[in-house]
């Protein structure tokens, strides 16, 4: 199967280590969530995936093929990220166009179509464009790019909740008609927790999780109620955490739900926000 | 159709059972089409995958099928199907629970059963 493969990646930035050998696949055709706290080391794998920058050591494989400093391999991948390459007075509908000539799979008139969504002026200059307006500009890029990998680094920065609707509805209708690998690295993890198949969780440069959301989550549950009630009842489980709030208390725990669950104690699963903030508090 | 997100039923479950009740309820007539995969994941922001895996789960169960190049279709006799799937589990997922919420409260079998004739009147 066609996928990209990083293998024992490590970056260091000074004394600082920001990715620590890391080994991971992003297949072909998967939404993935890469998720992890600020300074996690998420941006850095992105830039070395995508050859901004190299790594110290280890080794990045698209489609079997050594990517660094191989335009064949690196033209299929998209990288969507706060810095653009573009000259800054270039125009929107300008940008469109040469970046075609790179990526000659990009499709202008979709790009148009998309800026018409969004009512993005394509006659702007991107210097020109306010920052929710800059992060639509690269959105509808990366939504037209058509290479097999795409990675968004904090795709919604500064959208508006309607703006962040009509994306992931954006996202997910270009998916399930033209299904390509899409990697997303974002704080709003609510938003994307049932948009994407696979979580990929980043703590202080180690992947430390890597698995199926569904999986992931049926592995615990949520109990809530009485303070008193749920204390005897998480009792010796292995417990991620808790949330008290008066004499109200939720606990997050890892195992299998039993099927006599005391009166009172209010069941529900767990949420991958909830999880992902137990997980990676240090 | 609603999906309740935090509830602790699987989403792809919750697809299924919003497609069938919509058969029962004569939303989706027999021999008409359900919307595709597309439509139901970018309604709901959820991936296709698990769309997919929710409209399968009925054309396992005969409930709906695929017409090659058209999309998804309800079967026939998929209404009473469903009503009798239903009525089967009827006893399990509401007379119990109903009994054991009664209890709680400490109401009498009478009294359930006076509740159950005024909502019958209703």
């Amino acid at each position: 199967m066609n996928c990209i493969e990083i293998k024992n990646i490590t970056k260091n930035f000074g004394k600082t280590c920001a990715v620590d050998n890391v080994n991971i696949k992003f297949d072909e055709n998967k939404i993935y969530g890469l998720l992890g706290r600020n300074g996690a080391g998420k941006s850095t794998l992105l830039n070395i995936i995508t050859n901004r920058i190299f790594a110290d050591s280890g080794e990045v494989l698209v489609d079997g093929a050594i990517a660094r400093e191989n335009d064949e391999a690196l033209q299929k991948i998209y990288l969507m990220s706060e810095k653009t390459y573009y000259p800054e007075t270039m125009k929107v509908k300008d940008v469109f166009k040469w970046t075609k000539t790179f990526y000659p799979n990009f499709d202008v008139e979709y790009a148009q179509k998309l800026a018409e969504k969004f009512e993005l002026n394509t006659n702007k200059a991107i210097k020109s464009l306010s920052t929710g307006f800059s992060s639509i500009f690269k959105l509808i890029v990366a939504l037209s790019v058509n290479t097999p990998y795409v990675f968004l680094d904090e795709p919604v920065l500064g959208l508006d909740a309607n703006n962040r609707d009509l994306f992931y509805r954006l996202l997910i209708e270009k998916y399930s008609e033209n299904p390509s690998c899409f990697v997303i690295s974002t704080h709003l993890i609510e938003e994307v927790s049932n948009v994407i198949e696979d979580v990929v969780i980043i703590k202080n440069g180690r992947i430390i999780k890597n698995e199926s959301c569904e999986s992931l989550l049926s592995k615990g549950y949520t109990v809530s109620g009485n303070a008193a009630l749920v204390d005897s009842f998480i009792a010796g489980k292995n417990i991620l955490g808790t949330d008290s709030l008066g004499g109200l208390k939720s606990a997050y725990i890892i195992g299998t739900m039993q099927s006599d669950m005391p009166q009172g104690l209010e069941i529900s699963k767990l949420d991958l926000q909830k999880l992902f903030i137990q997980l990676t508090n240090s | 159709m609603l999906i309740d997100f935090s509830s602790e039923k699987a989403i792809f479950i919750q697809i299924a059972e919003g497609i069938e009740d919509g058969i029962i309820s004569g939303s989706f007539k027999e021999e008409s089409q359900i919307p595709s995969i597309t439509e139901i994941s970018v309604q709901y922001k959820i991936n296709p995958a698990t769309a997919l895996k929710g409209i399968n789960i009925l054309v396992d169960n005969g409930i709906v099928y695929k017409k090659r190049g058209l999309g998804m279709f309800v079967a026939e006799g998929a209404v009473d199907k469903l009503c009798l799937t239903r009525k089967n589990q009827f006893y399990e997922s509401f007379v119990i629970k109903l009994i054991e919420e009664a209890k709680k409260l400490k109401l009498s079998e009478e009294e359930i059963k006076s509740m159950i004739e005024r909502g019958f009147d209703k």
